[in-house]
């Protein structure tokens, strides 16, 4: 099926396709021009109205795909490199993948630009923010669009500028441009390993062109090829940039320093999700590959294991939610380690559901708090924002995996898969869906249960936010309630819609390593047995968190109390940010400064100024030579030709 | 006989140009000149061109050096007119075309000249009926365009002498 | 008619070279000591002179019309120059009412 992606040729189509992520851009351009000039109004429509319009070209490609045939094709705009034997045209591929990231980018995005209409509607850059929104959701779609790695990578480096961009939004504090930095170097690491898989992959394959690629791979390479295992674990050097995994995740927490919206969108919703889908769009190399897919499952379940815990004593509320979001993001990863390309896709989905909807959440009540993020001053937040809460209400119960809410199914049919797997990874999967629920109901009963604990200034401003940011809270939480029904697990329906629907997009590794994808179902009965085990887990910890925080309604300590070491290890990040710190970041400053000091001030600088110094001597002497007295210049004329009769001379 | 003549008119070719360099009157300079070139057309004869010889006469000791005797007085330059060079700034030059002189010779001395050869020897290649028959049959086109130099050198000289509408008469 | 003339048989043609280099050399000698462009002037036309006679020394003694051909036109090329360099000269002596080369030092920046 694959190996046969046909060009459209139906120019209704390639308008189509141009037409989506051209919207957005026409959309930055013309914020990003009219920053400050246009009225806020103005702006937020335009930003909103072309994303909306992506969207609703996107639901048109999909509904129009099954009328095509439900085949893959590729829609040729122009050819952008043309070097010997590279070619790399400017076109996009729509298949199954590729429609289902439309859409979830592409909706999610527009929910929370409506959002951010409002969340932002104080900030006098509200049309840059938009714009750079717009770029976002760009480069994003180019990202999920391009028909080749090249184009990916485009979009990969676009989706991290404005990372970058937008983390550091309120350019006017230091720490934020510093975590803004953080996320943009970090990710470059990132890009490195993903560009030379680039590299390998067209070295190997002759080719960046998905269709060619897989076939090559599918046909030419064997099953654990020293030379696929080094591109999957290129690539996914590069997704551990990007989608904040193990050792290369600590840019996300950091990254809460941009507007709430954006963590949301970017940060938790789409972008950190770029690396799930490189994989999964490359699972013919990956699946040739188990080796590289063995060492993702193991880092996956590391980071989901090691940012759960974290987030157990984190304080700040968007803070917990981007411990749980690379957490979560683990999760993803194990599941493409066990080769459950599908489940991990579904997991992305609801998760963007969530998640996004848990993030404008906090970003309710942030907005609500004038701007306090601490858990320690909140509290009894239930009476003054109902609508925000029972919204976070269902992101939570979605997110610790409570039936019949979205989280529940993707986790539970991500957790079978691993169970298949491995045991022992099942084990520590259903550990961290444990401490899940722990963290995010500590988090739900110190937010909006017990007494309000800040000042009574920020009581008196206590309020619901708008419409404009409630609707995108009711979609979402609508969404998060009803999103796992495409993907119903085996005992209860026998049509998986989603993994049905993806199931072409791995025909190719099917076919390539058979093997692999051998069914492997589970009786109905240790499904069951899994099912109940993961909501036990979760309704345990639930309680416990009731208990401690709903309950006793215990506070977590002041800064500076003392904690037990193992505590203070937990609540300082496992002091992770201070190794990278004392390991990478100050020898390579003390490098700078002295290689500044010596080389640059002691060598470089006299050398290039010594050029400049020895030119304007010379020329001031020579200067003199040049009387312009027609005399003078015949003696030396003279003495010239001597001088060259002499060389004859003498030579 | 005439291998005396031959150095005695080296010699006063050279006394007369040393004449021109130093006279301290232009007047005299031009004389000097008129006989060097006197000198020079000896030494054309004495190779038998005799084509060149009558030329050099002409041309250059009868209009080029009248008209340089013509312009000078034209200017009325005596001896006082020139202000003289600073003797080092004279040394330097002397210095100079003294290297110069050292260094050609130098280069010269061991020059292979290749001797005349009696056999194909043509004494009357310097004939005005000999040159004129190379001039018109392979030189024709520079010849006609020499009169077109002339024309332009003429048309050159007239324009800058003549006085331009802002220019103050001064002589 | 072949009677080769008695000083290209007693003659060196170095003689010649040097000769000619000594007049060029003078002719040099006055173009930098010299400060009236008139007088400079001449020296130049030494120069011109020496090269002519080495021409027509070569040509005779190689009976090779070419080279006296060549002298005919340097001197019809001198001539047209003189007539415009007198021009010029006395232009500038028009202008500035003297002919001393160290007042043209516009030559410079």
């Amino acid at each position: 099926m694959q190996e046969f992606i046909l060009p459209a040729n139906n120019a209704e189509m390639t308008w189509v396709c141009l037409l989506i992520p051209l919207l957005p851009l026409i959309g930055f351009l013309i914020n990003g021009l009219g920053n400050r000039k246009l009225p806020k109004g103005l702006a937020g429509l335009v930003g909103c109205a072309t994303v909306i319009g992506s969207f609703l070209l996107s639901l048109y490609l999909f509904f129009g795909f099954e009328g095509y045939g439900n085949r893959p094709y590729t829609t040729d705009i122009f050819n952008w490199i043309h070097v010997g034997a590279l070619r790399i045209p400017f076109s996009f591929q729509i298949d199954q993948l590729s429609l289902i990231m439309l859409l979830l980018v592409t909706g999610v995005g527009s929910v929370i630009h409506i959002y951010s209409a409002g969340y932002m509607s104080h900030d006098e850059n509200f049309g840059k923010f938009f714009s750079f929104l717009n770029l976002f959701v760009f480069s994003m779609l180019l990202l999920v669009m391009g028909s080749n790695y090249v184009m990916m990578f485009v979009g990969w480096e676009g989706v991290g500028l404005c990372s970058y961009l937008l983390i550091g939004f309120w350019n006017k504090v230091t720490p934020y441009n510093n975590a803004a930095k953080k996320a943009f170097i970090i990710n470059r690491i990132g890009d490195l390993g993903f560009l030379l898989g680039i590299f390998l992959i067209f070295q190997t394959y002759g080719s960046v062109v998905y269709g060619e690629v897989f076939n090559q791979a599918a046909q030419l390479s064997e099953v654990n090829d020293g030379v696929v295992i080094a591109i999957t674990l290129l690539l996914f050097v590069g997704a551990m940039g990007k989608s904040a995994q193990l050792p290369l995740y600590t840019w996300l927490p950091d990254a809460m320093a941009g507007p709430t919206p954006v963590s949301a969108l970017i940060h938790a919703a789409t972008m950190v999700t770029a690396g799930i889908y490189m994989v999964i769009r490359s699972n013919v190399l990956y699946t040739l590959a188990p080796d590289t897919l063995e060492i993702v499952a193991i880092i996956g379940l590391a980071t989901a294991l090691f940012a759960a815990t974290i987030g157990l004593f984190q304080n700040d509320i968007k803070k917990v939610l981007a411990y749980s979001t690379v957490s979560q993001l683990g999760y993803m990863f194990l599941a493409l380690g066990v080769m459950a390309y599908s489940s991990s896709l579904f997991h992305v989905l609801t998760h963007a559901f969530f998640k996004a909807l848990l993030f404008l959440g906090a970003g309710s009540v942030i907005h609500a708090m004038s701007g306090e993020q601490d858990l320690r001053k909140m509290g009894g937040l239930k009476k003054a924002l109902p609508i925000t809460f029972i919204t976070f209400l269902i992101g939570t119960l979605a997110i610790s995996g409570i039936p019949p809410f979205a989280g529940f199914f993707s986790k539970d049919e991500l957790l079978a898969h691993v169970f298949v797997h491995s045991k022992v990874m099942w084990a520590f999967g259903l550990l961290t869906s444990f401490m899940t629920a722990f963290y995010m109901f500590r988090l739900l009963y110190l937010a909006f249960y017990g007494n309000f604990r800040g000042t009574e200034e920020q009581r008196h401003h206590l309020h619901e936010s708008p419409a404009v940011m409630t609707i995108p809270l009711i979609i979402l939480a609508i969404l998060s309630t009803i999103g796992g029904f495409m993907g119903l697990p085996p005992v209860f329906s026998e049509n998986h819609s989603l993994g049905n629907f993806l199931s072409p997009v791995y025909e190719l590794a099917r076919r390539a390593v058979p093997s692999a994808f051998a069914e492997n179902h589970l009786s109905h009965e240790l499904e069951y047995i899994l099912m109940a085990v993961s909501v036990a887990v979760a309704v345990v910890a639930i309680i416990m968190a009731y208990f401690i925080y709903g309950k006793k309604r215990t506070v977590p300590a002041e800064e500076g109390a003392a904690l037990s070491p193992l505590h203070k290890l937990v609540y300082n990040k496992y002091y992770v940010d201070e190794l990278y710190n004392g390991l990478f970041v100050k020898p390579v400053m003390g490098l700078s400064t002295g290689l500044y000091r010596f080389v640059e001030k002691g060598i470089i600088d006299p050398i290039v100024n010594g050029f400049g110094k020895v030119t304007l001597g010379g020329g001031r002497s020579l200067r003199f030579v040049q009387s312009g007295a027609t005399g003078s210049y015949l003696l030396l004329m003279v003495l010239g030709i001597a001088l060259i009769l002499l060389l004859n001379f003498i030579i | 006989m005439t291998g005396n003549f031959f150095y005695f008119l080296t010699f006063l070719t050279l006394f007369a140009a040393i004449g021109v360099v130093v006279s301290k009157n232009p007047v005299y300079s031009v004389l000097f000149m008129i006989l060097t070139f006197f000198a020079l057309t000896g030494h054309y004869i004495l190779l038998n061109a005799q084509f060149l010889a009558a030329v050099n006469f002409i041309v250059y000791m009868g209009a080029i050096m009248v008209l340089f005797l013509f312009v000078i007085m034209f200017l009325n330059m005596r001896e006082d007119t020139e202000q003289h060079k600073p003797v080092l700034s004279k040394i330097a030059a002397a210095i100079a075309g003294g290297i110069l002189f050292v260094v050609m010779i130098a280069a010269l001395k061991d020059v292979n000249t290749q001797m005349m050869q009696p056999a194909v020897f043509d004494s009357q290649i310097g004939m005005v009926e000999n040159l004129g028959k190379v001039l018109f049959r392979d030189y024709l086109l520079p010849f006609e365009l020499a009169s077109v130099l002339f024309l332009a050198a003429m048309a050159g000289a007239v324009m800058l002498g003549k006085r331009e509408p802002g220019e103050q008469n001064r002589f | 008619m072949n009677d080769i003339p008695e000083v290209i048989r007693t003659i060196p043609l170095n003689y010649y070279l040097y000769f000619s280099t000594a007049l060029f050399c003078i002719g040099i000698i006055g173009v930098l000591t010299r400060r009236n462009a008139i007088i400079i002037f001449m020296c130049i036309e030494l120069m011109l002179n020496s090269v002519n006679l080495l021409l027509t020394a070569f040509s005779s003694y190689r009976s090779d019309p070419n080279g006296q051909i060549f002298v005919f036109f340097i001197m019809a090329v001198a001539a047209a120059e003189v007539a415009v360099g007198l021009a010029i000269i006395v232009m500038i002596y028009r202008n500035v009412r003297s002919t001393d080369i160290n007042i043209l030092n516009k030559l410079k920046w």
